[in-house]
């Protein structure tokens, strides 16, 4: 059914037609609204749950790890410093292959406290042997949910998905919030893997000394490579039965006949669409690569797409302090040496600590890497604020 | 088993739950009491435990000494995990998808591992009331890395992080008492025990284990190897602890004290701390300091049973 709701709204109420078991969660901004609607929804009997009011983030991740141990489906949401404090956990659940569904409302990280979006903090995780899915908008951040918990209980991974906080979170948007049959169709209830369950005694979380950890890296990692082909699927599937396109691995607009391939992923794809038509209509080629699954790394397929384009620019809402832009590492990397000669991979940085990424600053950016490439900008920085002492 | 005779050894299950084999150290008095926990409650128990010692001792991938199903994730969150694996399976009981078998759900963990890095989740398992049983096994330092000091190393100990030298008298601070903040939340039974006495913690354990909320059991267990005694005198040296009233053996059911290892007259602490190298550059002043400071505690605790 259409609804005209908060993005945070359409998360908790597609979350609940997953039917999770046990919800665990801790309040922080710009999450808050998620884990609020639940506890409604649950203290209303419409959804039948442990809603675990725990004390911190940390004990949030531990207590959806322990239900999930336990056989059952599990619910979690942060952003910012409680996905940095759920850190260590977060590592726990995908070395045990537990696979829980996390909703990171993206959020710049401290200090300066800021509580306003960017997507450090998911970055700051993303080694973890967890996917990462981005949604571009509320009706994608719902449907991902849905695919989530499908993608995440046939790999035995974790699935993280990742929405700017308060763009998405806090915005109301028409959202086609789908039916319970439709979901119970769609997602079989969860068969566990390995249980705590003293009919079948058996010890999870054993230590592995040097002889056997190397090898559960390995096997986390293949998971994490093969887990392409499950993504794929169950957004192909999504697709047929919900009727429209959300999720997967990667997405173009208009990039086919594109001079400059932008490349980003969140909710700034969105005025990326907007510059790109408005510079059609100029007369400029301007096409748009938008990444869903951060992880697993759709590397051979941006290969594919991009390799006949010269003039790439990444747009990102992180940064490696001292090294540059992660996601633009990830796309030079994704070119074999010999290829990336004559080949311009520009990376700025936006938006962040919420600062407002306009579609004056994406057509700066645009017309500066036509001219030229650029190693690292960051994008509406304000050089006034900045004196030669600070640097 | 209320009162105790040469016979009631008999009554303890010969089955291992917490099986033989382990790599814990010559003497160690927390293994046993491990194993003493484990046979008080049978099969039928999911164990949470933190990283430490006994996490260490008994589940070198592929092994495992445990009989009983047993998860391990990290040092501070066992009680969160505890927490989480009773809400899912109360969950999937009431949704008829696991049998109501009346698991007991077990977070165990050292001293560190409660007194420190874990009180928090350890705090937040007991006000939300989860129905778990905590046993913490306090050999009062963080022995698994190397014997440093932690929140329950007593007044005096040694340690690696707390030496004895010209400048201090090995730990500084005085023993948090874990059990009185267990107390402190209102839940419905708290204990503290010792493997000296088997039969004690045995009892204590059971009873905790048909309490329908959050109990919590303090153990002490003597380590030969961070105490420096010799592995032979564990059992001895927990003894003395109880009947110097360095560590009264008590219990707090739903708020009412009952000592249940009565000491008629304490031995003096020296007794106590004279047999174990930790303890063996203090100087008269400061074992009158201890002294004074035991009895004081003792009298408290004695107090609280006449209310």
């Amino acid at each position: 059914m259409l609804k005209q709701i908060e993005g945070s709204q359409a998360v908790a109420d597609v979350v609940a037609l997953c039917r999770p078991n046990v919800i665990s969660a801790y309040p922080i901004t710009p999450q808050t609204h998620i884990v609020e609607d639940l506890s409604v929804i649950v203290g209303q009997g419409k959804l039948d749950a442990e809603f675990v009011n725990v004390e911190s983030e940390f004990s949030a991740a531990s207590v959806v790890l322990g239900a999930s141990a336990a056989g059952a489906r599990t619910y979690t949401a942060t952003s910012s410093q409680g996905l940095l404090l759920m850190a260590e956990v977060i590592y726990c659940i995908s070395g045990m292959r537990l696979p829980i569904v996390l909703t990171c409302a993206n959020r710049a990280i401290s200090a300066p406290l800021s509580i306003w979006n960017d997507q450090q903090d998911s970055m700051a995780v993303r080694d973890a042997g967890w996917i990462q899915l981005f949604a571009e908008d509320n009706q994608e951040a719902a449907d991902l949910h849905i695919q989530a918990y499908k993608i995440a209980e046939q790999t035995f991974l974790p699935v993280m998905v990742c929405m700017d906080g308060f763009i998405l979170t806090h915005a109301f948007e028409p959202v086609d919030i789908p039916e319970q049959k439709q979901v119970d169709d769609f997602l079989p209830p969860f068969k566990p893997r390995h249980i705590v369950d003293p009919r079948w005694p058996r010890g999870i979380g054993l230590y592995a000394d040097p002889r056997f950890y190397m090898e559960t890296r390995y096997i986390l990692h293949r998971a994490m490579e093969k887990s392409e082909k499950t993504i794929k699927e169950v957004s192909a599937d999504f697709a047929k039965t919900f009727g429209r396109d959300s999720g997967g691995f990667i997405k173009t607009y208009k990039l086919k006949e594109a001079d400059v391939a932008i490349v980003s992923m969140g909710s700034v794809v969105g005025t990326i669409k907007d510059l790109i038509d408005q510079l059609e209509e100029e007369g400029k080629k301007v096409g748009l690569l938008q990444i869903c699954s951060y992880r697993p790394f759709p590397r051979q397929e941006i290969y594919n797409i991009l390799k006949d384009k010269m003039n790439i620019v990444v747009l990102e809402k992180c940064i490696s302090l001292g090294r540059g832009g992660i996601l633009a590492s990830d796309i030079r990397w994704s070119f074999p040496r010999a290829e990336k000669k004559d080949r311009n991979i520009s990376s700025f940085i936006a938006g962040l600590g919420g600062r407002n990424i306009t579609s004056d600053d994406l057509r700066y950016m645009v017309e500066r890497v036509e001219k030229e490439p650029v190693e690292l900008e960051f994008l509406g920085l304000k050089k006034e604020l900045i004196s030669d002492k600070d640097l | 088993m209320e009162t105790f005779n040469v016979y009631a050894s008999r009554l303890i299950t010969k089955k291992e739950y917490f099986s033989p084999g382990h790599r814990a150290c010559q003497g160690c008095a927390e293994a046993l009491a491990v194993r003493m926990v484990a046979k008080a409650l049978g099969q039928n128990v999911i164990v949470s435990s933190a990283t430490g010692c006994m996490e260490i001792v008994s589940s070198p991938l592929p092994f495992t000494n445990w009989r009983v199903p047993w998860i391990h994730v990290a040092f501070e969150n066992t009680s969160a995990v505890a927490s989480g694996v009773e809400a899912g399976t109360k969950a999937l009981i009431r949704k008829g998808k696991l049998p109501d078998k009346g698991t007991v759900f077990l977070g165990m963990g050292g001293d560190g591992a409660t007194a420190d890095i874990g009180l928090q989740s350890l705090s937040g398992a007991f006000e939300r009331g989860h129905n778990f049983l905590y046993v913490c096994y306090d050999n009062e330092a963080y022995m698994n890395t190397g014997i440093q000091r932690s929140s329950s190393t007593p007044f005096g100990a040694a340690t690696t992080t707390s030496p004895a030298g010209k400048l201090t008298p090995g730990q500084i601070t005085w023993k948090k008492n874990m059990a009185e903040i267990a107390v402190a939340h209102n839940i419905p039974y708290v204990a503290t025990s010792c493997s000296s006495y088997p039969f004690d913690l045995i009892q204590k354990v059971k009873k905790a284990a048909r309490i329908n909320g959050p109990a919590y059991i303090h153990v002490l267990s003597v380590c030969p190897t961070g105490w420096r005694v010799p592995p032979n005198k564990a059992i001895w040296i927990g003894r003395l602890a109880v009947e110097t009233g360095v560590f009264p053996l008590y219990e707090v059911e739903n708020g009412k004290y009952r000592i249940t290892v009565d000491v008629p007259e304490l031995r003096p602490v020296l007794d106590y701390l004279k047999p174990q190298g930790r303890f063996r550059h203090l100087t008269p002043e400061l074992v009158d300091e201890i002294q004074e400071r035991v009895t004081h505690e003792y009298n408290k605790l004695k107090a609280k049973t006449a209310l």
